[in-house]
């Protein structure tokens, strides 16, 4: 029942207990008892809103930053990857594969903002070898959300 | 001038559904649970194998019967789901399964035979009969039978002149399904009678709590079997056009005569999109059929919640609520639920005359809407009732 909860709470965060009581005919109480478990256990870690802030008047800059790094011994990549992620100038933190080692996604009022982040406080830490900035220019999906969706046009007459 | 409509024709009244919704296109803030429709895009990897059909050039007409990838496909797929055992020389790929209903019941139908059809009923089936010469005959199932046709039903209702039984499980508009047991004692009666039957079985993908059975695939039914089956329901595709009619081979022989002078073929585009969706598409089904698992879960409970008996479907997307201790007929509780709230639902008498006392709701809609729904109709039953 878990999966099935995160699966209806994943697209829609909104949706309210008594209905999810509803489409998985179960009652409210266990329903309730098992999102708190979950929270609990960090499985479900926050409830966040899909924002197209190119819609908002607000300036928005956003960027992804490719960051190479030399990992410590013992501790790998995981103390540099949280020195990172304390910064609330970054949004996410991700180790990859491939060419580089961190994709770091960070926000910010401009584009010189999102500069200076980097050149003062990503790319001057220790074991940062080198850095790579991509701005963001326009975002066509977020989470699963195709942003400016294609309006449907009223259809015409059927009969079935 | 002459009167040049066919006396045939004229006959024919159309479906009872149209002024329903000629009356709501005209209302702007309508909600509407009335069409027979998926509200899922067609699964997007189904969609590109018909843009790389047209891509490459494959516009052009296909062998009448389909393309022979496509009738494999078909041919392995209903076998792996249903146990059916049609080669791909017992199939023919339709314009939907609309098209496979039609060139069956008139290459079948003699000047007077007697065609079966279960009420409530899909709106195309008696007129189709008619049309082809035939002579419905009608048998009003009960709710208290769950909708499901029953052995002394059938019988009661067979003639010397009785040829055909047309079935639709999972039922549109009642939602009712038929279990392997109950198939297996219609069967008797059927191959007892020299009856043939067709199956149309869009929604057997759309089950909620026991997988479907397909009555070709009982004991010696094969033979006195035209299965019809389509894309529309089960990937999302109706306007992609594609269905097909499969059925032993000295039939299937005849029915593709009319297929080849009406049709010719289906959509070249649609059949490649087709066979992805049959190669690729089992976790597509499953999605759907979860969302729409819930979406009934949720009505049933509401529908209950206000009060409103409804019989259980166990498949495709319509709930069937009994709404006969209103004191209205279906027609006037229709249409009232249209003019005061602007709430479409389709009365159960567009089904045949015994839809009466009946609404269909179509649970193919989002969760805001059916919400939305829920509280204009409890908002009309608390002003009238």
């Amino acid at each position: 029942m878990k999966e099935k909860i995160l699966k209806l709470i994943e697209n829609n965060a909104k949706l309210e207990i008594s209905d999810i009581s509803k489409l998985l005919s179960t009652d409210e109480s266990s329903i309730k008892s098992a999102i708190a478990e979950m929270e609990a256990d960090g499985i479900i870690c926050g409830y966040n809103t899909i924002i197209n802030w190119d819609k908002v008047s607000e300036e928005l800059c956003q960027a992804l930053i490719e960051v190479r790094v030399i990992p410590e011994r013992g501790r790998g990549f995981d103390n540099i990857a949280n020195r990172i992620s304390k910064f609330p100038e970054v949004d996410s933190v991700y180790l990859i594969s491939g060419g580089y080692d961190f994709l770091v996604q960070i926000k910010g009022r401009s584009m010189k903002s999102v500069s200076q982040f980097v050149f003062d406080k990503l790319a001057t830490l220790d074991s940062v070898q080198s850095t790579a900035t991509h701005f963001v220019l326009k975002k066509y999906k977020d989470h699963g959300v195709t942003l400016e969706s294609i309006s449907k046009e009223p259809r015409e007459k059927i009969i079935l | 001038m002459r009167d040049f409509i066919s006396d045939k024709l004229k006959t024919i009244k159309p479906s009872g559904i149209r002024k329903f919704f000629d009356i709501a296109r005209s209302i702007p803030d309508c909600i509407s649970l009335g069409v027979g429709e998926p509200d899922f895009d067609t699964p997007w990897h189904i969609a590109e194998e018909g843009i790389y059909a047209i891509e490459s050039g494959k516009t052009f007409y296909s062998s009448n019967q389909g393309l022979l990838e496509l009738r494999e496909e078909i041919s392995k797929w209903n076998k792996r789901k249903y146990n059916l055992s049609y080669s791909k020389d017992e199939i023919v790929v339709t314009t939907g399964a609309s098209e496979a209903i039609d060139i069956a019941l008139r290459a079948l139908i003699n000047p007077n035979d007697e065609v079966i059809i279960l009420e409530p009923a899909y709106v195309s089936y008696a007129p189709l009969v008619s049309l082809a010469g035939g002579i419905p005959v009608i048998i009003s199932l009960k709710q208290e039978n769950e909708f499901k046709l029953t052995k002394e039903e059938l019988e009661s209702h067979i003639t010397k002149n009785t040829k055909i039984v047309l079935m639709n499980y999972p039922n549109n508009p009642t939602g009712a399904i038929m279990t392997k047991e109950d198939l297996i004692s219609i069967s008797k009666v059927i191959i007892d009678h020299d009856l043939l039957v067709i199956s149309d079985e869009i929604y057997s993908e759309l089950t909620y709590d026991i997988p479907h059975t397909s009555i070709g695939s009982l004991p010696h039914m094969k033979d006195r079997t035209i299965t019809i089956n389509g894309f529309s329901k089960a990937y999302s595709m109706t306007g992609w056009r594609l269905g097909y009619l499969m059925g032993p081979q000295p039939l299937i022989e005849e029915i593709k005569k009319i297929h080849q002078f009406s049709i010719m073929c289906a959509s070249t585009i649609s059949q490649h999109a087709g066979i992805e969706a049959l190669k690729n598409g089992d976790n597509d089904i499953i999605h759907m059929k979860e969302e729409y698992s819930q979406r009934r879960n949720y009505l049933l409970s509401e529908l209950s919640r206000l009060g409103i008996s409804s019989f259980t479907p166990r498949g495709a997307f319509y709930i069937f609520p009994n709404i006969s201790k209103y004191n209205k007929s279906s027609e006037d509780f229709a249409t009232s639920l249209l003019n005061e709230e602007h709430l479409v639902v389709v009365p159960g008498t567009a089904f045949g005359d015994s839809g009466e006392g009946f609404i269909r709701i179509s649970y193919a809609y989002s969760l805001s809407e059916l919400k939305e729904a829920i509280v204009r109709l409890e908002h009309y039953l608390k002003n009238n009732y």
